[in-house]
């Protein structure tokens, strides 16, 4: 509460342009609006046309089709299973074997009901099939590629591995989550804390960084490395973009925090859904990484993906934070997130670290959407999902600060996956959020906040 | 054109029936957090969700009267309402904002998980409670009414009656509270929390107050959605939901008494016109479905209103009944 009056001072330009436009007399408010929107639809325009000119390559098959991929964890991918597919008369509609990938698909007749069988004795050993059986009955629409799960199982999961070793595995695993929401939330942390903002829509920079990739590498066939590092640059702009053609303006405009904080929630909803319809509402892979067998080290299995992932997360991270101690850049963002009104009068462009925050914050969510893209897959709403915690990690850690971001976040990503010992692990997430409303009750400053930000 | 005029009784259809009571009741319980005491509550969604399942889950399961449904709701909102204020309520706006919509989440994702399934009905969620409900309507709940060129069942006529009268009577609540010297308390906090705890209230208390009243009739407006539609499903109380509550609560006006429902009304409409309007340009071919699928018009409504909550805000933050200086919204 001393921080709110306190908060909106310290947008000092805010008093000019009031002026400004008093002085200019009726016409240039008009003027104010008019140009507001026309930037918006410049953003949306060019957002626009990245997608258009990736989009070409979308070709969806023609006609009916059963497909999946028969693959775990331990055994990777699996060659040679026969899958037979019958429709609902008992005739055979057709037959097909996994291919090196595991994958296979069968082109059906035309739509309506299946029964597909998989031919339990091809598979390995240590492969049984789950509860569900050898039988699946799909219903394929009309000109619908209906994908289909057997459910295959290799003993990594349900309490085979036991206590200790289970416990590692799951601290591993929680650690690549936790860097990856790192990655994402410490722009959000610096965001907030050189202009007050508490941006919902952080999500969909996370996911449009995923999204661009996945076009990149998929439809334009190049390499996700590569893809990842353009996408990387996309992501910045996007960043750099959010603030000059809304924050920036509304930061001139004097726009109280509260107001910003649901103009972000509008935004968020408004990019959410234009995502979902270009990108649609189901869940694909990058290619060349989805088939990969997990590599035991003892103590714990990591594919060479998640490896990979915590590998980068970890440099990306060290290189922040060698940014933000040692750099020029890195101390004024800094100083900005400290004292605003200080760090102006002693010389430092605001605006210009703003906007270099904003573009470091999207560059980093960018290169966190990918990362989780390549462990889950891409979705529309990846990034929206991932939120909660994103906010979870950063008032863990302290609003505002960035090595706060960094460790609310792990403990956070680590906490999510172990709780997964007690909890089914379809509710691993409500763990996380419990945490969120426990550390306010407690210490709502969080670990490296200090008192006064919280009034 | 008749597509034209279908497109208009569909939206007057659904801002009159019980998809805006829904939204209305929503905004009118916002209304009283973030219109009158400045309290930022994004998990409204969280509120119906147990004001909806409270009736399934009572009828389906416990075979209890729909009605004790009801007021089991009401008591699951109390509590969620008094969990919420506990911890956020001292602090900062936005702290509450994160964790009343990290809340909603949470029942959410709780409401749907497998294990909750024997209670709720897990993805699947429940139906058949409302029956008892219809039974009640002074007239057949099976026949067709047409009113004006739209056409009602008989169950959504008295569904929307008395929906709509729920609406009167906390709009009454709301008026009669805001008038009171309660009410100005509350408006005093919104102002200035500083000034008004150094008048001696109890700042905290009062805002515990408005918290609970608002979310309780934010499970009302879930009881009336679940009536309606005759189930429920946890993801139908998704977090978009509250945002939409807040697009109509600002386009209606906060801190208005007609803002929510008249917000409520014009923004169900205009969703609903567009999707009809849309769909008939699309078979139509006007727009070619290689832009815009028909599928795709559902996920245009979010866009349509987060643009329109920003720009509402950015432009025109009273919306069309409110006053400029009681909006200026800040952090406190």
């Amino acid at each position: 509460m001393t921080h709110a009056p306190d908060r909106v001072r310290r947008h000092g330009l805010r008093p000019r342009p009031r002026i400004t436009r008093r002085q200019n007399g009726t016409g240039s408010t008009p003027g104010f609006r008019g140009r507001r929107p026309l930037v918006l639809t410049l953003l949306v325009a060019a957002l626009a046309t990245v997608f258009a000119v990736l989009l070409p390559g979308v070709a969806q098959a023609e006609g009916e089709q059963v497909l999946g991929t028969l693959s775990t964890s331990r055994s990777g991918p699996i060659e040679g299973v026969t899958i037979t597919v019958t429709s609902a008369d008992g005739k055979e509609a057709g037959k097909a074997q996994t291919d090196a990938s595991g994958q296979w698909s069968v082109d059906l007749p035309g739509p309506g009901q299946y029964t597909v069988t998989i031919n339990a004795g091809d598979l390995p050993d240590n492969v049984k099939l789950g509860t569900g059986g050898d039988t699946r009955e799909v219903n394929v629409a009309s000109g619908r590629a209906q994908p289909v799960n057997f459910g295959l199982s290799d003993g990594t999961t349900g309490g085979g591995g036991g206590g200790a070793g289970k416990v590692i595995q799951l601290l591993v695993d929680g650690l690549r989550f936790g860097l990856l929401i790192a990655m994402c939330s410490v722009g959000l942390s610096l965001i907030f804390g050189t202009t007050g903002l508490t941006n919902f829509a952080h999500s969909e920079l996370v996911t449009i960084g995923a999204v661009v990739a996945w076009y990149l590498n998929v439809q334009a066939g190049m390499p996700l490395i590569w893809a990842g590092v353009l996408a990387l640059f996309i992501g910045a702009i996007v960043g750099a973009l959010n603030d000059l053609a809304i924050w920036r303006p509304l930061r001139r405009r004097g726009t109280g925090l509260v107001a910003a904080l649901v103009v972000s929630i509008g935004l968020s909803l408004a990019l959410r859904y234009v995502i979902q319809i270009i990108f649609g509402g189901r869940s694909r892979p990058y290619v060349g990484y989805q088939n990969q067998r997990a590599i035991d080290y003892g103590l714990f299995s990591l594919t060479n993906r998640a490896l990979a992932s915590i590998i980068i997360s970890v440099i990306v991270l060290v290189l922040v934070a060698l940014m933000l101690q040692r750099t020029k850049i890195g101390k004024a963002m800094r100083a900005v997130a400290d004292n605003r009104d200080l760090a102006a009068s002693s010389g430092i462009n605001v605006d210009r670290v703003i906007l270099f925050v904003w573009a470091l914050g999207g560059a980093l969510a960018a290169l966190g959407g990918i990362l989780l893209g390549l462990s889950d897959s891409v979705q529309w709403d990846m990034g929206y999902r991932l939120l909660l915690l994103m906010f979870a990690g950063v008032t863990l850690g302290g609003l505002g600060t960035a090595y706060g971001a960094l460790i609310g976040s792990l403990v956070v990503g680590i906490f999510v996956q172990v709780s997964t010992l007690v909890i089914p692990s379809d509710i691993k997430y409500v763990g996380g959020l419990l945490l969120l409303i426990v550390i306010l009750v407690i210490r709502p400053q969080g670990i490296l906040g200090s008192r006064v930000r919280v009034g | 054109m008749s597509e034209f005029l279908d497109a208009i009784t569909g939206g007057l259809q659904a801002g009159l029936g019980y998809q805006a009571i829904f939204f209305v009741l929503l905004a009118v319980g916002l209304n009283v957090h973030f219109g009158y005491t400045g309290l930022l509550n994004f998990g409204q969604a969280g509120f119906a969700l147990l004001g909806a399942f409270g009736v399934a889950v009572s009828v389906v399961r416990w075979d209890l009267p729909f009605w004790v449904g009801i007021v089991i709701g009401l008591a699951a909102a109390v509590l969620l309402a008094l969990l919420l204020g506990l911890p956020t309520l001292r602090l900062r706006a936005d702290y509450l904002a994160i964790v009343t919509i990290a809340a909603a989440e949470i029942l959410r994702l709780v409401f749907r998980s497998v294990g909750a399934t024997a209670v709720t009905g897990g993805t699947r969620g429940l139906s058949g409670f409302n029956a008892d409900f219809v039974a009640l309507a002074p007239w057949a709940g099976g026949r067709q009414y047409d009113i004006l060129g739209t056409r009602w069942s008989g169950a959504q006529l008295w569904l929307a009656l008395v929906g709509w009268t729920l609406v009167a009577l906390t709009s009454l609540l709301v008026w009669s509270l805001m008038r009171s010297p309660w009410g100005r308390v509350v408006k005093a906090i919104r102002e200035d929390e500083d000034a008004a705890r150094s008048l001696g209230k109890n700042v905290y208390a009062y805002k515990m107050q408005a918290l609970v009243l608002g979310g309780v009739i934010g499970s009302l407006g879930g009881t009336v959605y679940a009536l309606g539609l005759g189930s429920v499903n946890p993801d139908q109380y998704q977090n978009a939901n509250t945002f939409l509550a807040y697009t109509a609560l600002i386009l209606g006006g906060a801190a208005r008494i007609w803002g929510p429902i008249l917000g409520g009304t014009i923004l169900l409409f205009l969703v609903q016109f567009a999707d009809t309007g849309l769909k008939a340009l699309i078979s139509n071919g006007i727009i070619p479905e290689s832009l815009l699928s028909p599928t795709d018009v559902a996920s245009l409504r979010f866009v349509l209103i987060g643009v329109g909550l920003m720009a509402l805000l950015v432009f025109r933050p009273q919306g069309i009944l409110g006053d400029r200086r009681e909006v200026m919204l800040d952090a406190r």
